[in-house]
């Protein structure tokens, strides 16, 4: 009798960690998984061209994670791109003066946006707009401009002068 | 070479062996209403085939992953793509490695102690006594192992992917430096529940159906020998092996 009640719960337990790996696999490792849990509180920022962020992409400050892209949409009157940042509660301290630039991890790398902190006394809440930003640098622009002469029409540009060393 | 006449050829043969496993199959989809009676019996065949399995499966898919983050990890190095590994580890382990690797061990750990356990039923005349009983050794040895199989590969490929993934990312993040961010955001940006996830379920599942099938028909057709069970056993390993290989080839077309 023992015997048998162990080889049921054996069994039980086996399809328990079999349907507990299927969930995990099907809800952390997929599509399904794109909402960011733990405290968290969420900035904004506009760009002209986000370029190739995805959603969950890193936000640094230093090279050091300290949130998440959360959310990208296309802001319909001003049309340009509004994307939300879930930043850790522990960094509620950013000055209100920093500046976010979208920022690519080595040559072909993966973006991710940088903030460079400002040096205002009041910190941003949750909700505020970071206003100083630097859209994404589109290689292939970058490249046709110094091919053709650098008359491409463009917002996209990168501009890169505009943010004091964001790319640091 | 001719055939000499009253023997088959080995083409003859081995259509013969396809035919009776066929014949086989639907022997065991009949006695399939009969072996419900039989339910402890399946769920202790569960236990054997899947929980007893659970140690190899969870060490090849730990180790799996970790070789698939290492090589993957210094080849997308190449093309500055290393953010590309979590999406390329886990779109190869539910696809294709999961479903293949473990039907592979399955059949090597599982499928062989069928067969040998089947074999040594029939060498020893115990399935004649169950016959002489008037229990049906269909609903009562074989149906129970072959459900076991069907249940039990789709849970032990989900094990092996689930520590296949956790190898990965102990390659890439932990040791290699990967970020963590861009090893999952990557992964769930890229990665489907229903086109890549539940399509391996699938997979495995047809895997298991047919490991078990040839492991209990080599098992129950077995020359009651103990020669006969050693080249059953040997045979249930690389019919199995062949089979899923080839299978894998075909699903993969349906699937895509």
């Amino acid at each position: 009798m023992t015997q048998r009640q162990s080889f049921q719960i054996g069994t039980g337990l086996f399809i328990l960690l079999g349907f507990a790996a299927l969930g995990y696999l099907a809800t952390q490792t997929t599509s399904l998984a794109n909402f960011e849990q733990g405290p968290s509180y969420s900035l904004k920022a506009r760009f002209t061209n986000v370029g190739q962020l995805k959603l969950r992409a890193p936000v640094k400050i230093a090279g050091v994670r300290i949130g998440s892209v959360a959310t990208i949409a296309l802001e319909p009157d001003k049309l340009d791109a509004l994307v939300t940042l879930a930043i850790d509660k522990r960094f509620s301290q950013l000055p209100e003066d920093s500046a976010a630039a979208i920022l690519t991890s080595g040559l072909l790398g993966d973006q991710y946006i940088g903030i460079q902190p400002g040096g205002a006394p009041d910190a941003l809440r949750d909700g505020d707009e970071l206003v100083l930003t630097q859209s994404a640098i589109q290689l292939e622009e970058l490249i046709g401009k110094y091919l053709v002469g650098g008359n491409t029409p463009g917002k996209t540009g990168g501009e890169p002068g505009k943010t004091p060393d964001a790319a640091k | 070479m001719k055939a000499k006449p009253g023997r088959p050829s080995a083409l003859g043969a081995a259509l013969a062996q396809i035919g009776a496993c066929g014949l086989f199959f639907v022997s065991i989809l009949a006695a399939l209403p009969r072996s419900l009676r039989y339910l402890r019996e399946t769920s202790r065949q569960v236990y054997f085939v899947g929980a007893m399995s659970l140690v190899i499966i969870m060490t090849c898919g730990l180790f799996v992953g970790m070789v698939l983050g290492l090589q993957l990890y210094h080849t997308l190095s190449i093309f500055g793509g290393t953010a590309a590994l979590g999406t390329v580890v886990a779109l190869s382990l539910y696809r294709e490695l999961g479903p293949v690797v473990t039907a592979l061990l399955f059949a090597g750990r599982a499928g062989t102690s069928i067969t040998a356990e089947i074999g040594l039923m029939r060498a020893t005349d115990q399935l004649a006594a169950m016959e002489m009983m008037a229990v049906d050794p269909l609903a009562y040895v074989v149906a129970p192992r072959f459900l076991a199989g069907l249940i039990a590969m789709p849970l032990l490929a989900c094990v092996f992917n689930a520590l296949g993934i956790f190898g990965a990312h102990l390659v890439g993040v932990s040791w290699l430096g990967l970020d963590n961010g861009t090893f999952w955001s990557n992964m769930t940006a890229n990665v489907e529940v229903w086109g890549d996830v539940v399509n391996g379920v699938w997979k495995s599942a047809a895997f298991g159906g047919v490991v078990a099938l040839i492991a209990t028909f080599q098992g129950y057709t077995t020359a009651p020998t103990s020669e006969g069970v050693a080249y059953a056993t040997t045979r249930t390993v690389v019919f199995s092996s062949i089979v899923t290989l080839a299978l894998d080839f075909v699903l993969t077309a349906f699937l895509m």
